[in-house]
């Protein structure tokens, strides 16, 4: 294809004009490094291979002929396609071989290795921080923090369908099989934030079901989590309490857990420490209190078909409700 | 009324050419009307019929990727809200895999491999008009009930639990499965024809080393329909037990298992994928040797890469499964194998680029159908490679990249070779010739739309960009080369759409073409385009690769056919050595009946379980009058 080489390098100028916290090309951690080297090697032998091909094909079009020495020709033909069959041969066992070593570089995590569950449901991300003591287990939703430099031991469930676990820039992916457990190694070596979102088609709203990995040191890492372990902080604003009071009074307590408060629902995202995270609804909107009040008032169109119902909230419910989500850090 | 009408048992050596042909033509010859129209079993006829059927199903499934990319052009677009666009991504899918690719190449074969092997019909032709019959109900039920609303929107994979009873309210799953009951039928029906049309009907002579290249093509294509098919109607039937009648085949909380599905399903999946490609590595290898002068380079190698991949193909599909958590070590395995297929692969490239090489290219359309072929399936299969290292896969896999993988490989390494061969047998098959310029244009629009709509994919995948999404958030870095790619697919419409229109006004108005316009060598253009319903006035003997190169005065025939009722012959499977004279069956109604009660069984049963049993009530009268021996000379034989 004549175009390649023009496309190759608009995208290497795309690349490295834009953040790529989402990309396979712009790896920040361990297993994502070691297959995009394993990427660009074979990157480079195929296109060698194919514009060698396409070095035949136009000499082979074009090439000037003469009537002598048919017999010769075949036999010269003979040896050159056994030769490009053994070539080629020997480039696919070649590239079998550097696959199965990088297969061994990014499959298991170290003895040190942090494990988080994570289990995917339509369309979110449940996030369980487990500890063999209960008191310290904890869990979020849809942002995933680890520490820099430390491999983490992702386990992978789901409770519905089959999803995938994508993060590309720090590892490729894994599917979350129902009724299985699947597992990742997931290690970040530079801080960040990292994005990723489901990759096997899981209904509706597979479009919209991303989740964040934030990478910090691990000072900040082991902070945030006592943070996440703790029970809700009691709000103390006046809106904010009339939010509470109306949050565990209406529906929202049936299916949301806020840890300190009566309202304990598993069938959404555990809200705790929802006013901590960078975005709710699974990627879809920045936390603020207008988007909070926004996703609460009608989630069905910003989200069509996901299993939030709207809720029959007056105007001044709402507000106090989104104050109170806000106040939760 | 001539004395012969009352010799009995007349055979062709006793008529002279016009009048054999007229009898001919009253033993073999579709009736006239609506009743001959639908109780015909001329295998050129109903070929022609699935010829068109697949080609509509290919502009459908056009037009809902021009709906998709419509949507993609822009973040957060609002044209296609999630729950139509996962029925048009599903239906694109499902329509062009099942209603489109794999028919129209069986659909060539029917039209072409008779003839190619020198006999009157195809085997079993009541059977083969039954086939086209479940082909066409599949295709309206699909596409009727995306018309209600009611499209299957789980996927062309339809991965359980999400298409299983739980999480797939409705009929939409139940329509996807039944489809694909009525596809299996149907390509199971043709498949076995060509297998025993191949084996059996050859012309004397022609032995296995002697048969064309795209008829070896189709036999192995034949073989993997055959093995491959089982799996996905275990897997379609289990799945709709499931959701009727609460088996739990695929439901883990009661002992099931979720990748039971895609094990079943890839094991048809995959070789689905040579299923759609090997008839093009036929279609290629014909093409090359017309428009290079000579046979094709290495007959033998040819045939062992066609047969080495057919059994390669049933040993890669773990490689659609690398990221579901399957073990490490089997997972190599499948690395290895998926890569091994390079090799028969490589080898026809290098066979066909020896051709050429050798030859003396003449650069007609069909011809540049083929160079484009070679560009973009080569970098389908170094894609191909890519995905087949696990490492990669992860990364890569169900992400843009695979889109673009797949198309490279499908369009490029099977719609380019068809849209080829179209203008190659085009005079064949309607008696006039495609325009060549408009040719050219439409080659040349398909070549540069088709790159710039699809190249741009690999990258948006590297980027990060997932399949199956219907929108993506401004903030993420695709929407340029989305915006990009959406434009070029008008391109690439456009060429398609000059192509359709040079198709229709040639058979309408082209210029009539003669017996063999291409100094072709193969016994398809020994006879008149196109071809009359007997196909040859008298049966050709064949003694070498390219009868009509070795022969170019006169083809040796063979004869002692009854020309009062139809007759063909039958050859040995190795050497083609004539055996004996059979008859072949006559026009019939039933295989349509039989297709409708067939029809309404299978639609039925999407509702109740009860359908299976009153359903076939029907279906039974309709085989019994289907197999009643009608005492007619063709029964009695």
């Amino acid at each position: 294809m004549r175009m390649s080489p023009i496309i190759w390098m608009s995208t290497i100028a795309i690349i490295s004009g834009c953040t790529g916290n989402q990309s396979a090309i712009n790896p920040k951690g361990a297993p994502a490094i070691h297959i995009a080297h394993l990427m660009s090697g074979i990157v480079a032998v195929c296109t060698l291979v194919w514009l060698l091909v396409m070095v035949m094909l136009v000499w082979a079009l074009l090439r000037k002929r003469s009537d002598a020495g048919e017999q010769a020709r075949e036999r010269g033909l003979t040896t050159t396609v056994s030769a490009a069959v053994g070539a080629t041969a020997v480039i696919i066992a070649g590239m079998t071989i550097a696959s199965f070593y990088t297969t061994r570089d990014i499959g298991i995590p170290g003895e040190a290795a942090l494990t988080i569950t994570v289990r995917g449901q339509q369309w979110w991300w449940q996030v369980i921080y487990a500890d063999p003591d209960p008191a310290l287990t904890f869990q979020t939703a849809n942002e995933i923090h680890i520490p820099v430099g430390r491999d983490v031991h992702v386990q992978l469930e789901s409770t519905d369908v089959v999803h995938s676990f994508w993060v590309p820039s720090l590892a490729g992916k894994q599917d979350l099989v129902p009724g299985r457990t699947n597992s990742l190694l997931l290690r970040a070596e530079r801080p960040g934030i990292y994005r990723g979102q489901c990759a096997e088609f899981c209904g509706l709203q597979h479009t919209h079901m991303a989740m964040m990995v934030i990478a910090e040191d691990p000072e900040s890492f082991e902070r945030w989590a006592v943070a996440q372990r703790g029970n809700s902080v009691n709000p103390g604003k006046p809106d904010a309490v009339a939010g509470q009071v109306a949050f565990i009074a209406k529906p929202c307590a049936a299916c949301h857990t806020v840890r300190g408060t009566p309202a304990m629902g598993t069938t959404g995202p555990d809200l705790t420490h929802v006013g901590s995270r960078k975005t709710i609804a699974a990627g879809l909107l920045e936390t603020t209190r207008g988007s909070l009040a926004a996703w609460i008032a009608d989630p069905q169109t910003l989200k069509p078909g996901n299993n939030m119902p709207m809720v029959p909230l007056t105007s001044v419910e709402l507000k106090n409700i989104s104050a109170y989500m806000e106040s939760l850090k | 009324m001539t004395p012969l009408d009352n010799v009995a048992d007349l055979r062709d050596t006793d008529l002279n050419d016009v009048e054999l042909d007229r009898r001919l033509a009253s033993t073999w010859a579709t009736p006239k009307g609506v009743w001959g129209a639908l109780s015909t079993v001329d295998h050129k006829i109903i070929g022609r019929r699935y010829i068109i059927t697949a080609f509509v199903f290919l502009a459908l499934g056009g037009i809902l990727s021009l709906a998709m990319r419509l949507q993609l052009a822009q973040p957060e677009a609002r044209f296609i809200g999630p729950d139509r666009y996962n029925q048009i991504f599903t239906m694109h899918g499902t329509n062009m895999m099942f209603l489109f690719a794999v028919p129209v190449m069986e659909a060539m074969a029917v039209y072409l491999v008779p003839l190619m092997v020198g006999t009157r019909n195809i085997a079993f032709p009541r059977l083969n008009a039954f086939s086209y019959w479940m082909y066409l109900a599949g295709g309206l039920l699909l596409w009727i009930a995306f018309a209600i609303d009611t499209g299957p929107d789980v996927g062309w994979f339809a991965d359980v639990p999400l298409s299983g009873p739980q999480y797939a309210a409705g009929k939409r799953a139940d329509i996807w499965a039944q489809m694909i009951t009525f596809t299996e039928v149907s390509a199971l029906a043709v498949a076995v024809e060509l297998v025993v049309t191949v084996f059996k009907q050859r012309a004397p002579g022609m032995s296995l080393d002697q048969i064309p290249l795209f008829v070896w093509s189709m036999l192995v294509t034949s073989f993997l329909i055959i093995m491959a098919m089982p799996a996905i109607m275990i897997a379609s039937t289990a799945l709709i037990l499931d959701r009727l009648v609460g088996t739990q085949f695929f439901n883990p909380a009661e002992g099931g298992d979720v990748l039971l599905w895609q094990h079943l399903f890839w094991f048809f999946g995959h070789p689905e994928v040579y299923i759609i490609f090997l008839p093009a590595v036929g279609m290629v290898s014909t093409i090359v040797a017309t428009f290079t002068r000579r046979p094709v380079f290495g007959y033998l190698g040819m045939v062992m890469a066609l047969i080495a991949t057919g059994i390669l193909a049933f040993g890669l599909w773990v490689h659609h499964m690398f990221v579901a958590g399957l073990p490490r070590l089997g997972e190599s395995f499948f690395t290895a194998s998926s890569m091994a297929i390079a090799i028969p692969s490589g080898l026809q490239i290098f066979c066909w680029l020896a051709t050429i090489w050798a030859g003396r290219p003449v650069f007609k359309t069909p011809f540049l159908f083929v160079i484009g072929f070679m560009v973009i399936f080569v970098i389908g299969g170094m894609t191909g490679v890519m995905v087949a290292s696990v490492p990669f896969d992860t990364q890569v896999h169900d992400t843009y990249f695979v889109v673009a993988h797949f198309h490279y490989v499908l369009v490029g390494g099977a719609v380019f070779p068809l849209l080829g061969a179209i203008y190659y047998w085009f005079p064949k098959i309607t008696g006039r010739m495609m325009n060549e310029t408009i040719g050219r244009w439409a080659f040349g629009l398909i070549f540069t739309g088709f790159n710039l709509t699809f190249f741009p994919m690999h990258i948006l995948g590297l980027q990060g960009m997932p399949r199956r999404i219907y929108t993506y958030q401004p903030e993420m870095p695709w929407s340029g080369l989305n915006m990009f790619v959406s434009l070029s697919a008008v391109i690439l419409a456009a060429g398609f759409l000059l192509f359709f229109i040079d198709a229709i006004r040639s058979a309408l108005s082209g210029p009539v073409a003669p017996a063999n316009p291409w100094c072709a060598s193969t016994l398809e253009w020994a006879t008149s385009s196109p071809p009359p319903a007997y196909n040859f006035s008298r049966m050709p003997v064949v003694g070498s690769l390219e009868p009509l190169v070795d022969n170019s005065g006169a083809l040796p025939v063979a004869s002692g056919l009854f020309v009062d009722r139809r007759e063909l012959v039958v050859t040995s499977v190795v050497g083609a050595l004539p055996e004996a004279r059979e008859s072949s069956p006559g026009d019939s109604i039933w295989p349509l009946w039989s297709a409708l009660a067939t029809t309404v069984l299978l639609i039925w049963s999407i509702f109740t379980p009860w359908a299976v049993v009153w359903g076939s009530v029907p279906l039974a009268i309709a085989l019994t009058g289907w197999f009643w021996p009608k005492g007619t000379k063709e029964d009695d034989a």
